[in-house]
């Protein structure tokens, strides 16, 4: 068994949950990796300051394609403030895995993405 | 099996890195075309220099001073000679980068006007792009591409269509293209250049480190390349340029050393190369890839190159042996330099390079810089795997067995 391509990063790679557009949408976001010129785009529609629904589309690795299909599911139903205060650590431990140095933009890629639509702020996670 | 015969060059052990083991492997690296390792005499001739003979150069009067005079100027005498160039119109810069930004800085402000065009190719390096695109959008002038076939080569019709259209300043092309491999046929491609009146510049990176270049025979304008990759330390890029073009020429960069005197409201240019080389240039870089040029020649160019395009037959035949790996770029060994863009289908190139680490294989993944092409190829990205004058079949055979290994971690 690989430390970093355990089966269910790698079934989520394969089979992304929540993955395409949604229409219509009330927010949404989109940006590249510059490291390595992967995309990703997320769509998200706003019911009662929580985010009801939502879709990622793009192609990457399977380190940021795994992150963004495993917080999809966690982000269902997570009022907006509370997406805006996620932190980088949070997403870590959702993964699960030991990420490196270097790999570590492609983990973070999503909720990047995910936080810049929610508040407009599209800093990396700290 | 392998139909290539095993190549002559056996050279590993003069690069000391080759002792490190990761997770108890051997280091196959494949990524010279990102950079090259360093053999113990460039690595001697650096230490040795900032040991015994470290200095500033110009206007020491002292013995040290004079020792450090000497060795930069006979540094230079030798990396001109390496590539059949003058010595006076060789120039250090810091890397191809900035050798490119001095001639869209300097000859392309002067001369590149409203209305003329630049023209480059889609299988440029960022370096070959991005100068010309400020450039362009600073003079109001148009940038145009030559197209790459799905051989991932370029035609020289298209290039003397695009140059009959009479609007070309200057033309800029890599030698050899660090995704594809492709070796452009760069004496034809400036003799068209000359013939219609258009200046050339080309991108030499990754072709002075692997086949012999005489860039007086090749005659363009501007020839570029840099020292990291041809052996040398990093910090140290070559621009040979053509000499009543650099005497034209305004500088780039201005401050100590490129000015012959300095007054209250004006200066007046040092001659070439000084000129161009403005505060304390790279002393000991500029030592230590004398050395690597001095190592290289020892080796013959000749020979380098035949070992490279064997290593590289030999890893395109392995490579498209393994189910679902796709080289891209031309198909003969013969056509291309050491280096091979592949995909994996059902794996990401990051994820590939990953899993190949893992058994101590060294190789790059992403857009290696070349994103207009990566559009042109239709994919995000590639990995690549590129040899240098150090690699072995064994290396090639480590990164095949690491692929079908790491083919099988994602169930493929």
């Amino acid at each position: 068994m690989d430390d970093l391509y355990r089966d269910y990063i790698l079934d989520h790679y394969k089979r992304p949950r929540n993955f395409g557009a949604l229409e219509p949408h009330d927010l949404e976001a989109h940006e590249h990796n510059p490291l390595c010129g992967d995309e990703l785009a997320v769509h998200i529609r706003v019911r009662d300051d929580r985010i009801e629904d939502l879709r990622f589309q793009g192609h990457g690795c399977a380190i940021s394609q795994a992150s963004a299909s495993i917080a999809s599911e966690e982000l269902k139903g997570m009022k907006l403030q509370q997406v805006g205060a996620l932190s980088a650590d949070w997403m870590l431990e959702l993964l699960g895995i030991p990420v490196s140095a270097t790999r570590r933009k492609c983990a973070l890629l999503n909720l990047k993405v995910v936080r810049g639509a929610v508040t407009g702020d599209a800093a990396w996670p700290s | 099996m392998p139909q290539v015969a095993e190549s002559a060059l056996a050279v590993k052990s003069d690069f000391p890195i080759f002792a490190r083991r990761f997770g108890g492997h051997e280091l196959a690296y494949l990524d010279s075309a990102a950079t090259s390792q360093k053999p113990a005499a460039v690595i001697e001739a650096l230490a040795e220099h900032l040991r015994a003979h470290n200095a500033n150069i110009h206007r020491g009067v002292y013995p040290l001073a004079q020792e450090a005079d000497a060795a930069y100027d006979a540094a230079r005498n030798r990396v001109a000679a390496f590539t059949g160039a003058e010595p006076n119109s060789t120039i250090f810069t810091k890397n191809v980068t900035e050798a490119i930004n001095l001639v869209a800085y300097s000859w392309g402000r002067a001369n590149v006007r409203r209305g003329d065009a630049v023209l480059i190719t889609q299988m440029e390096h960022h370096a070959n792009i991005v100068p010309w695109q400020i450039l362009c959008r600073e003079r109001e002038a148009e940038l145009r591409y030559l197209e790459v076939d799905e051989r991932g080569e370029l035609s020289l019709q298209a290039l003397r269509a695009e140059l009959a259209r009479g609007d070309v300043a200057i033309v800029a092309f890599t030698h050899v293209s660090n995704v594809l491999g492709t070796i452009n046929p760069v004496a034809e491609m400036v003799a068209e250049a000359r013939a219609a009146g258009v200046v050339s510049l080309i991108d030499g990176a990754q072709a002075v480190p692997q086949m012999p270049v005489d860039v007086e025979a090749i005659g363009a304008d501007f020839y570029a390349w840099t020292g990291h990759k041809a052996l040398g330390p990093t910090g140290i890029g070559v621009l040979h340029g053509r000499r009543e073009l650099l005497e034209r020429m305004e500088p780039f960069l201005a401050g100590g050393d490129m000015i012959s005197s300095v007054d209250f409201q004006s200066a007046t240019w040092n001659e070439l190369p000084a000129k161009f080389e403005a505060g304390t240039p790279p002393i000991a870089e500029a030592v230590g890839l004398a050395a690597a040029v001095e190592y290289l020649s020892g080796l013959g160019m000749e020979r380098v190159r035949a070992h490279e395009r064997e290593l590289t037959a030999y890893m395109l035949e392995r490579l498209s042996a393994l189910s679902g790996v796709r080289p891209v770029g031309p198909p003969e060994a013969e056509r291309r330099g050491g280096l091979v863009s592949f995909t994996v289908e059902g794996m990401h190139p990051h994820d590939v390079a990953e899993l190949v680490s893992r058994r101590g294989v060294c190789i790059r993944a992403g857009h290696h810089c070349a994103q207009p092409l990566m559009r042109c190829l239709g994919v995000g990205a590639t990995a690549r795997a590129s040899v240098g004058v150090y690699n072995e079949r064994a290396d090639i055979d480590a990164l095949a067995a690491a692929l079908a290994a790491g083919r099988e971690v994602f169930g493929l």
